[in-house]
C-alpha cells in the first residue's frame, strides 16, 4: 500500500521555445491531499495539463498504481480514474446539469459504434443522486448550468468527478471567484475527500487554503518543484520564501 | 406555473412561432381567404421542403459553433453531378450514389480545413461557395444537361396524400427532420454537438472528439443541402447550374429566425424549420396580398432583426423569472 497511487518522473514540456515544465518527479500517495502551490507560469497548470490528458508530455514518464501508462487524452485519463476539476469549468452553460453531468460519459439505452440513444430517465436519476451526495440542494437536473451560481457550477463538477468514482481528483484553483462561503465549502470537500480514499491534488494560489486542507505541499516555480514537505514540517513563510 | 411558463419562454423557437401564427391570420384576411385554401397550400408545401432540408443541415451546424456558406452551391452541384453522369449512361443509382459522395467530400473538406488550419468557417465555406458554384458550371459545360425519362420522380416530387396536398419531398422533409431532432436531442452525439458549440474547452477537457463531431456536422449540412438540390431540380425538371444562389443567407437567416444562436450551442431544429416556413409564408402571402413583390427581401431582413431582438428579450425575460434551482 505504500507504492504511490500516481508519480510523475522527469517529466518535461515545451512550449514553441519555453521550457515550461523541466523535470518534474512528485509521488502522490493513497489517501493523500496534496497542495501545489506556483505563481503564474510556475508549470503547475501544464503538469495538470499533463495528468488530465489536455496536453502530453514532450519527456518524462507518468505511473498509476505502479503501472507506466501513456496518457493521449482526456479518457484515458479518465479511465485510469484521474477526475480534474477546471478553473476555467468544464461545465457547458447552454446544457442541462443532468446533460453536463455525463458529457461524454453518457448512459446508453442501445448504440451502435458508440453512437446511439441516450437513458434520459437514468441520466436525471443519477445526477439528482450525486449533487445530493456531495450536500448540494438543486431542485432540478434540468436547469441550465449557466443559471447556476459560481459555487454551485462547482458543486456540480464535484459531483460529476465523485459520481465517476474516481481514485485521484485534481482540483485546478476551484476556489477562484468564489464567495467566502462557497471558498469553506470546497475546502471542507477536500478535507472530506481523505474519508473516501480518494487522492486529491488542489492546485491555488492561496497558502492559507492549502495549509488548511492538505497533508502536503509542493510548491513549483519555474517549471521546477522547490519545495515539497509535510504542513506539520513546513511555514506559510518557507513557502512563500522558496517561490 | 411558474416554472412552466420561464421553460416555454427559454425556448428558442418560440418567438418564431407566435410570429408565424400571427402571419397565417394576417394574410388569411389580407388575401380574402385565399391563403389557407388547399391550392395555394399545395403550392407552399411543394417549395418548403427543398429550403426546409438545407436550413435543417445549417441549423445543427450552427449549434455546433460553425458556419456554412457553401449550402447554396452544393445545391447546384449534388444534382448536376447526377444529371451530368446519368447523359453518360450511367444508371440513376450510382449517379445518386457518386452524388451524395461528391457532398460528403466538400462537407469533410469544409470541416478539415476549418479544424485542421483554425481558420473561421466562414472563410472556409465562402472559397467552398465559389469552388462548387464554378464545378457545377464547368462540369455542366455551361448548358444544362437535358434529364433523362427515367428518373424516379414519383420517389420525390409526385404527389401524394389527402387532396393531393403534399408532394413525397414533403414526406422526406418530415422524416429528415424527426431523425435529426432526435439525434440532436435524444442521442449522445446530439450531446457532443451541444457541448462542443456550447463551450468548446468543456467539451475538449470532457474528452469528445470535437473535430469529428464539427466534421460530421459539416458534412450532415453539405448532404442535406444536395438532397435538397436534387430535389428542386426534380421538381424543375432541368438542372440549372444558378439553382441555389442566395440560398445559404436565407438558411442562415431561417436558423437565427428559428432561435439558433450565431455562438453556437443553442437552437433546436424544429426552430430553423419554422424560420422558413415563415419565409415561405412571407414570400407567398405578400403575393396573395397583392403587395409589390420586390418587397420580399425587405420583409425578410426585417424579420430576421426583429427575431434576434424578439429571442433576447424573451430569454433576458426568461432568465428575470426567478425560481428555485
Amino acid at each position: 500500500m505504500n507504492e504511490p497511487i500516481v508519480s510523475v518522473k522527469n517529466l518535461h514540456k515545451w512550449y514553441s521555445g519555453v521550457h515550461a515544465v523541466k523535470g518534474v518527479s512528485i509521488d502522490f500517495a493513497r489517501n493523500e491531499a496534496v497542495g501545489l502551490i506556483g505563481d503564474n507560469g510556475a508549470g503547475k497548470s501544464t503538469l495538470i495539463n499533463i495528468l488530465s490528458g489536455v496536453q502530453r508530455q514532450d519527456e518524462g514518464e507518468i505511473f498509476v498504481e505502479g503501472q507506466k501508462v501513456a496518457i493521449s487524452g482526456p479518457r484515458d485519463s479518465m479511465r485510469l480514474g484521474i477526475e480534474t476539476i477546471y478553473q476555467y469549468n468544464s461545465m457547458v452553460p447552454t446544457m442541462s446539469i443532468a446533460r453536463n453531468l455525463f458529457i461524454g460519459r453518457e448512459p446508453m439505452r442501445f448504440s451502435i459504434a458508440g453512437v446511439g440513444f441516450m437513458d434520459m430517465g437514468r441520466m436525471r436519476e443519477e445526477s439528482v443522486k450525486a449533487i445530493s451526495n456531495v450536500d448540494l440542494h438543486l431542485r432540478s437536473p434540468d436547469a441550465l448550468v449557466g443559471e447556476l451560481s459560481g459555487g454551485q457550477r462547482q458543486g456540480v463538477a464535484i459531483a460529476r468527478a465523485m459520481h465517476f468514482k474516481s481514485k485521484v481528483m485534481i482540483l485546478d484553483e476551484p476556489t477562484n471567484h468564489l464567495s467566502v462561503k462557497e471558498t469553506n465549502k470546497v475546502i471542507g470537500f477536500v478535507r472530506s475527500l481523505k474519508e473516501q480514499s480518494v487522492t486529491g491534488i488542489f492546485i491555488s494560489h492561496n497558502m492559507h487554503h492549502v495549509f488548511e486542507c492538505c497533508d502536503r505541499v509542493v510548491a513549483m516555480a519555474r517549471g521546477q518543484v522547490v519545495l515539497d514537505k509535510r504542513i506539520g514540517d513546513t511555514t506559510i513563510e518557507e513557502v512563500q520564501s522558496v517561490l | 406555473m411558474k416554472r412552466l411558463l420561464k421553460i416555454y419562454m427559454e425556448k428558442p423557437e418560440l418567438a418564431a412561432l407566435l410570429l408565424l401564427v400571427v402571419l397565417i391570420f394576417l394574410f388569411q384576411s389580407r388575401s380574402g381567404g385565399l391563403f389557407l385554401t388547399a391550392g395555394n397550400l399545395r403550392g407552399v408545401f411543394g417549395i418548403l421542403p427543398e429550403m426546409a432540408l438545407v436550413a435543417i443541415g445549417v441549423t445543427v451546424l450552427m449549434i455546433c459553433g460553425e458556419f456554412d456558406l457553401s449550402v447554396g452551391a452544393v445545391f447546384a452541384l449534388m444534382p448536376m453531378t447526377v444529371a451530368v453522369l446519368m447523359t453518360h449512361d450511367v444508371p440513376f443509382s450510382v449517379a445518386l450514389a457518386a452524388g451524395v459522395l461528391v457532398c460528403v467530400a466538400i462537407g469533410f473538406l469544409n470541416g478539415f480545413l476549418t479544424i485542421q488550419f483554425a481558420i473561421p468557417s466562414f472563410i472556409t465555406t465562402l472559397g467552398m461557395m465559389f469552388v462548387a458554384r464554378s464545378l457545377t458550371v464547368v462540369v455542366s459545360g455551361g448548358f444544362p444537361p437535358l434529364l433523362s425519362a427515367d428518373l424516379p420522380t414519383w420517389l420525390f416530387v409526385s404527389f401524394v396524400g389527402p387532396g393531393e396536398l403534399f408532394r413525397m419531398s414533403f414526406i422526406w422533409f418530415v422524416a429528415v427532420a424527426i431523425l435529426v431532432s432526435l439525434l440532436l436531442s435524444r442521442t449522445n452525439f446530439g450531446n457532443w454537438v451541444r457541448a462542443t458549440g456550447g463551450f468548446l474547452p468543456a467539451a475538449n477537457a470532457m474528452g469528445i472528439p470535437t473535430a469529428r463531431v464539427k466534421i460530421a456536422c459539416f458534412i450532415l449540412c453539405s448532404v442535406l443541402s444536395g438532397f435538397a438540390g436534387l430535389i428542386q431540380v426534380l421538381r424543375l425538371g432541368s438542372p440549372l447550374p444558378s439553382i441555389g444562389e442566395g440560398m445559404e443567407l436565407q438558411a442562415v437567416a431561417a436558423a437565427v429566425i428559428g432561435g439558433t444562436a450565431l455562438t453556437g450551442g443553442i437552437g433546436a431544429v424544429l426552430g430553423g424549420i419554422i424560420g422558413v416556413a415563415l419565409i415561405r409564408v412571407i414570400d407567398n402571402g405578400l403575393i396573395l396580398s397583392q403587395v409589390d413583390a420586390n418587397w420580399f427581401k425587405f420583409a425578410i431582413g426585417s424579420l430576421t432583426i426583429f427575431a434576434v431582438i424578439a429571442n433576447s428579450w424573451l430569454r433576458k425575460r426568461a432568465k428575470a423569472i426567478k425560481v428555485e434551482v
